[in-house]
């Protein structure tokens, strides 16, 4: 009822741009390479015993040339409106005043990173027995920052977007974790499939360099500790490392990349997404079920790209799953890229667009046996992302024929 | 029987149930009482100290209650009880089986103060570091505010209890994400993905942190005495706006839909429109152009010119900048019709209730099509000389009342208006 099939007689979308800023590099060929190398950046000591993917540094002034504007932003968002910038360099349509006046923005968003030291300072001095009535609130207006507030709230990373690009389109974003990646994709796919839209600007961005992140994590003991393991080996010692990660698509009709001679690393054709309730065992493996159900037929050589975790139950839920599949070659993002959370769904269309654009799946990276070698160039992917706690979602990459 | 599609050959999207709660009280009767009676819903906050705040007064919901008590938890309580109402009204589905999607406006989701401070309490001792704090969040004894604190907990939680069909969409386009929660339930109508959509916008985020945040960028009002007079939308004396909050509840139904299982018709979402302004993080552009574009394509959307606009639900923020500028706006759109269609700014009573007043505003605007009646602007004591509307100040006003537009503005270049008919054209 709420998915997005292209029909008979709605347009082909193709993905005409890709922008991606992780931990393994920024830029299409970096990543590419660090994948075939089955390299991964993790931090082990930096926030111990949590383990981390932090971002591979990047030089922020080459798609935020103003130092107001980088200044003006917390990490998550510089990541995002960098990787933004990639992806609009990528379609080749970067400064392009015409397209940019309209181009639709659907952005998946966390928010709020805090300061660190108000916070512990609030604390402290209230475990001192400052209990004034005012005493927060006095602490508040004189220590946080006036903008600190504007690099916290969600939408504001659309909104930097907009300002350090010009973007003049609509502007959506949403939240809700995992999920609200996919959900992103599906509602601009469903717009530009409809012909509400010509072409959509979508993605995500998160900072996994975050204590704050890590306490809220914390609370449901979600966080992997002490030593990193590929996604697929936690079973034993489950858990994810927060990673650090920025992926942005272009997204645009057939015929408004013909008009302007794109050309697409590959098609769109489905993004399904649902909320399983997960109060039983096996309540999340049968969405998955449906979800696959739901997607076009696939008859071309196939793999799956999975957003999975580590966390529990959820991972080994998606690998009841992925056991019903064995036809489809499995690679998790999370082992390479750690979870980047909003920016998973994403990145894994990001990934899923490149190998088919490259003719190869990246090789595996995987103790378990649960990721096997694929042979031959893949024409449709299946990109899954089941939230840690929530959400379901799931799309079709295809190669354009 | 008039066609059950629009202009543009699109499924016409009618309003099937509605549901608010604001400052003034539960529900659209005493909202509507209250509303066109002048009466404000702004006052001392008293849910915390307002020591060593500089604003000190604001619309809060107070008569509801959420134990043990967050922002989130009160915008997730208010979110289901403005929803129950619109159910209850539309009649569509069965209890817990709502036919379509869930479309929710929300603030931002964070840890907030409450619970930080029981993280600190419980490491106990001072002199500690973040890391501390970290230290001890583990092992199941806050598992609980895991769940509270996702962003996507308040959707979860009305999709399973209502029943809505799908992945519930959480969004927030800050200050316009009540009207944008309405228009992506309009857009899933019209492309014929759903014949129903409920849309939800809620925020009850009057909390010590929210407040030092705006009032560290200098937005809200400090007219603190009496907090009833200090949201003064269009006045010379205005000096910012009043956080309030609010929910607001819409059963969206295609018309064929609707009338299909008989349903009452309370209004018709005529069309939507969205336009970013990419000039400043809090400020308009200068020349107004990406609001004027967000006029003219929602005009465009519902295929109406300006003539056919008989009142205009403004954005009215009450701050020195939006009155101004939405004036300025305005005129370049409806010309000369901009000193002459009623305007009015329910946030002169009930104040801005930020994620959910996109939502709230559009029910108001749905209650004066029904009753012909605007409500007043109250507090219009000193009219700004330079904003010329014709503000309904103070007293409501009976008029004929066929097209309303309601008009949100927010951080982030967000802008998005929507207009609002009592038939289907």
């Amino acid at each position: 009822m709420t998915d997005t099939v292209s029909k008979p007689g709605q347009t082909e979308v193709w993905i005409t741009g890709i922008g991606l800023a992780t931990s393994l590099g920024e830029g299409l060929d970096a990543n590419w390479a660090a994948l075939q190398e089955k390299r991964i950046n993790v931090d082990e000591t930096g926030f111990a015993p949590f383990i981390v993917h932090p971002l591979l540094p990047v030089s922020f002034d080459s798609q935020i040339p103003k130092k107001g504007d980088q200044r003006q932003m917390e990490a998550w968002q510089r990541i995002g409106v960098y990787a933004a910038g990639l992806a609009l360099d990528s379609a080749g349509i970067k400064g392009n005043k015409d397209i940019l006046s309209k181009i639709d923005m659907v952005v998946a968003a966390g928010g709020g990173e805090r300061d660190l030291n108000v916070d512990t300072g609030v604390l402290n001095a209230e475990a001192r027995g400052a209990n004034a009535p005012g005493f927060l609130n006095e602490r508040l207006m004189s220590d946080l920052r006036p903008t600190l507030f504007l690099a916290q709230l969600s939408n504001l990373l659309a909104g930097n977007i907009a300002i350090v690009n010009g973007l003049g389109g609509t502007s959506r974003t949403f939240m809700g974790e995992e999920v609200a990646g996919a959900d992103a994709l599906r509602i601009a796919l469903s717009r530009i499939a409809s012909g509400e839209s010509d072409i959509a600007l979508v993605g995500g961005s998160h900072n996994g360099e975050r204590k704050d992140l890590l306490v809220l994590y914390e609370f449901g003991d979600f966080n992997l500790k002490d030593k990193f393991a590929p996604v697929w080996a936690r079973k034993d010692h489950p858990g994810f490392a927060l990673g650090s990660a920025g992926a942005f698509l272009v997204l645009e009709s057939k015929a408004h990349a013909e008009a302007r001679g794109a050309k697409p690393y590959a098609k769109l054709s489905s993004v399904v997404t649902d909320l399983a309730r997960r109060k039983q065992s096996g309540d999340m493996e049968a969405t998955l079920e449906k979800l696959w159900d739901k997607l076009p037929k696939r008859a071309g050589k196939g793999a799956i790209i999975s957003g999975a975790s580590g966390a529990e139950p959820a991972t080994s839920e998606e690998r009841d799953f992925l056991k019903k599949h064995t036809d489809f070659p499995v690679r998790a993002t999370g082992t390479m890229f750690g979870h980047t959370m909003e920016t998973q769904f994403p990145l894994g269309i990001a990934l899923a667009a490149l190998s088919i654009s490259r003719g190869a799946l990246f090789p595996p990276n995987d103790s378990t046996g649960t990721e096997i070698e694929m042979q031959g160039a893949p024409t449709q992917i299946v990109v899954v992302g089941a939230g840690h706690w929530r959400g379901e979602g799931m799309a079709l990459v295809e190669a354009v024929d | 029987m008039t066609a059950p599609r629009d202009k543009l050959g699109r499924p016409v999207v009618v309003v099937t149930g509605m549901g608010i709660m604001t400052s003034l009280g539960a529900g659209k009767a005493e909202n509507w009482s209250k509303l066109v009676a002048g009466e404000s819903g702004i006052r001392t906050i008293t849910r915390f100290p307002v020591d060593g705040l500089k604003t000190t007064m604001a619309g809060t919901v107070d008569f509801v209650s959420v134990d043990p008590f967050s922002s989130t938890g009160l915008s997730e309580r208010m979110a289901e009880l403005v929803t129950e109402e619109a159910l209850e009204q539309a009649g569509i589905g069965a209890k817990g089986d709502f036919p379509g999607p869930l479309f929710l406006a929300v603030a931002p989701v964070e840890v907030e103060w409450p619970q930080r401070r029981e993280l600190g309490r419980t490491v106990g001792a001072p002199d500690f570091t973040y890391d501390d704090l970290l230290r001890i969040s583990g092992g199941g004894k806050f598992s609980a505010y895991h769940h509270r604190f996702m962003f996507g907990s308040v959707a979860a939680h009305l999709a399973e209890t209502f029943g809505t069909k799908g992945s519930p969409i959480s969004l927030s386009t800050a200050c316009a994400s009540g009207a944008t929660s309405i228009q992506l339930g309009v857009e899933a109508i019209r492309r014929g993905e759903t014949d129903a959509a409920l849309c939800v916008a809620t925020d009850g985020t009057v909390n010590p942190e929210a407040l030092v945040r705006f009032s560290l960028l200098s937005a809200l009002s400090t007219q603190n005495d009496p907090p009833q007079a200090a949201s003064r939308p269009f006045s010379k004396n205005r000096d910012g706006f009043v956080m309030a909050e609010g929910a607001g509840a819409l059963v969206l139904e295609s018309y064929e839909a609707a009338l299909a299982r008989g349903a009452k018709i309370l209004g018709v979402i005529a069309g939507c429109g969205e336009l970013t302004d990419s000039f400043h993080r809090t400020r308009s552009s200068p020349d107004g152009k990406p609001i004027i574009g967000c006029m003219n394509k929602t005009l465009a959307d519902a295929g109406m010119t300006p003539d056919q606009i008989d009142h205009i639900n403004a954005h009215g923020t009450a701050t020195p900048e939006n009155d101004k500028m939405e004036f300025n706006t305005t005129s370049a759109v409806f010309g000369d019709l901009a000193q002459k269609i009623p305007v009015t700014s329910n946030k002169s009573m009930v104040g801005h209730t930020i994620s959910a007043a996109g939502a709230v505003e559009a029910i108001f605007s749905l209650l004066t099509l029904e009753h012909q009646r605007i409500p007043p602007t109250i507090n219009y004591e000193t009219p700004d000389p330079t904003i010329l509307f014709n503000v309904v100040g103070n007293k409501a006003r009976d008029a004929r009342v066929t097209a309303v537009m309601s008009n949100s503005f927010g951080f982030g270049g967000q802008n998005a208006s929507l207009i609002l008919t009592r038939e289907p054209a």
